[in-house]
């Protein structure tokens, strides 16, 4: 009986526990708090303020199509590729299946997998663009990723364009093992093809940009650039807290320490990306 | 002699052949015969374990504190011709890699490689084969070297990732090894690459595009350490046995997905249990790999290199 009583204060839904990386989703709903300055806002003027904190400038982190939004002339870009999805060619379980975890994951983001690849124009430049899909099991580099990535490449090969990569991933993708790692080396083998049609190659680090995906394409621009406070790294900052024991110093792995150590051409906030973009464009065409 | 754990009833075996010996030597008895029986079934007891390891044992073999690492192969191969050459000219010279030229048989090739060390002092000496920036960096000057003068590179891979700390941030690791990939498939020389250890991750990949990819047979090479990706995965360490099932890293496995290109055969036991031997059979491969790939143009071969890794990844379509 004492039991039934306690029933008042005791949780009976689960799934409260929200995973970390779900936190920093955008829900949908009518009020948005900034994580980082606590500010809270409509969400509609989160939106129209392109997710961006109106009074700390903290840029949320936002899915693909809001990007091509953004970017593209008229908000019009036709995707290429889309029926490529992921096999399961090792068969890997851990806790879950693999196969089980990728159809979840379809479900839930109506994505195929982790990486878009569309093409459009952005002021009027012609362009070939792969953007990851970090909702898509932490935009992980798998073998999908890979070969949407060698398409895109092809096809700028084909019709001369110039590439860009809106990367966003925590890396590759463990359930397909060594068949991910070799992604490193596929792509990175297809920008030398770029590169040697000399078609320029920007790479824009989001938040997160961290691993195998900077260990390959994410630092290989011919200019690489990022959004300000992305975190973008080799090993993830929980991995070098642990083995270093100690607290990693404010701002580490952030794009502004990685303009300061060299590694990024420059920062942009997110508003004036288009701009940005389209005066590098037209620099590259001239 | 160090045992694995699995390795137990061998270990028993020799106990036994040691106390044979000691009886012989103390009583005048002729143990000969027992002494002969006993060493037989050493070798086969061997035999049985090593026919039948799991990917986690030879994960274990690949670890072997006695298991040769890159210098004593190179030294071995080269006969002792080999000069090593140190630094990236920009930051520092990374102990974690190691190379410069040698000669196999009389012809000039450059060795890189990542070095652990044999005791505790090295081990911290070579950062336990986890090179920083400027080591892949080091490498890639080495790679450049060797192109210009078209000798051809002979990498060996043995690290347990790439080193994970605040500098190896700063000064760019993610840029350092990306840099080197993307520059392998430029190399107009021939790249042998070879595996002689643990072949983690892109701290591996770093140095290891090559037109032939060998592993040594109780070798691992995967995306994540089986340790790494039990924490991940699994969240705890505990399951690293099962996470080295799942990830299909052995030799074995990496040649049936087609992501490398031949296996060598170790002794019976493992590298460490005959050395010589190893590096005999090491030498002769990679003879072989360089003779055959010398006979392709380099732009044919890079054609082929680049083809080769364009095709690897199964989807579905």
């Amino acid at each position: 009986m004492a039991e039934e009583n306690t029933g008042w204060f005791s949780r009976i839904e689960k799934g409260i526990n929200t995973e970390t990386k779900n936190k920093k989703d955008i829900k949908e709903g009518i009020w948005y708090k900034c994580p980082k300055c606590k500010k809270i806002i409509l969400t509609q003027e989160h939106d129209i303020n392109l997710n961006v904190c109106n009074k700390c400038g903290y840029h949320a982190r936002v899915p693909a199509v809001k990007y091509f939004k953004l970017l593209f002339d008229n908000n019009k870009y036709k995707e290429i590729n889309h029926h490529i999805s992921s096999a399961d060619p090792l068969g890997f379980v851990d806790r879950k299946k693999y196969s089980a975890r990728l159809w979840a994951s379809e479900k839930k983001t109506g994505l195929k997998d982790a990486i878009t690849t569309v093409i459009g124009n952005i002021g009027g430049h012609k362009i070939v663009m792969a953007a990851m899909n970090f909702e898509f099991i932490g935009g992980s580099m798998g073998a999908v990723v890979g070969e949407k990535f060698a398409r895109a490449v092809d096809y700028c090969l084909k019709y001369k364009l110039p590439y860009i990569v809106l990367s966003k991933s925590g890396g590759a993708r463990m359930m397909e093992a060594a068949i991910s790692l070799m992604q490193l080396a596929k792509t990175s083998a297809k920008l030398n093809q770029l590169s040697k049609a000399k078609l320029p190659y920007i790479s824009l680090c989001l938040d997160p940009t961290t691993g195998g995906t900077t260990a390959s394409f994410a630092m290989l621009g011919d200019i690489n650039i990022s959004e300000p406070g992305a975190l973008i790294g080799f090993a993830g900052p929980r991995v070098i807290k642990d083995t270093i024991g100690k607290n990693l110093p404010e701002g580490f792995q952030s794009a502004e320490f990685l303009l300061e150590h060299g590694f990024l051409d420059y920062i942009v906030e997110r508003k004036d990306l288009k701009q940005k973009i389209t005066q590098q464009l037209r620099m590259f065409a001239n | 002699m160090i045992l694995l754990d699995f390795e137990e009833p061998i270990g028993k075996l020799q106990e036994q052949l040691e106390k044979a010996r000691q009886i012989g030597a103390e009583t005048g008895l002729n143990m000969d015969r027992t002494i002969k029986e006993i060493e037989k079934k050493v070798i086969e007891k061997r035999k049985e374990i090593y026919s039948n390891l799991s990917p986690w044992q030879r994960v274990q073999v690949s670890r072997h504190p006695k298991r040769p690492y890159t210098l004593r192969y190179i030294n071995a191969i080269t006969d002792g011709d080999f000069i090593e050459m140190h630094g990236d000219r920009n930051f520092k010279d990374d102990k974690a890699m190691v190379g410069g030229f040698g000669t196999i048989d009389g012809e000039t090739v450059m060795f890189i490689g990542q070095q652990k060390g044999i005791n505790t002092k090295m081990r911290q000496y070579r950062n336990f084969g986890m090179a920083n920036p400027e080591g892949y960096r080091k490498a890639l000057r080495l790679m450049k070297l060797a192109e210009k003068f078209n000798k051809p590179i002979v990498t060996f891979l043995d690290t347990p990732g790439a080193a994970c700390g605040l500098e190896a941030e700063e000064r760019g690791q993610g840029e350092a090894i990306a840099r080197n990939i993307y520059e392998m498939f430029g190399l107009r020389v021939p790249i042998v690459t070879v595996i002689i250890g643990e072949g983690a991750s892109g701290g591996a990949l770093g140095i290891g595009v090559g037109d032939r990819v060998l592993m040594l047979e109780n070798t691992w090479y995967s995306v994540i350490s089986p340790e790494s990706c039990s924490t991940i995965l699994w969240r705890s360490r505990e399951h690293k046995v099962r996470a080295a099932d799942a990830l299909k890293l052995t030799a074995e496995n990496m040649y049936d997905i087609q992501l490398i290109d031949k296996i060598i055969k170790e002794p019976l036991g493992g590298a460490h249990i005959n050395p010589t031997e190893m590096y005999k059979i090491t030498k002769a491969e990679i003879k072989t790999q360089i003779k055959k790939l010398k006979q392709i143009s380099p732009e044919k071969r890079i054609e082929q290199r680049m083809k080769k890794y364009i095709n690897m990844g199964i989807y579905n379509e």
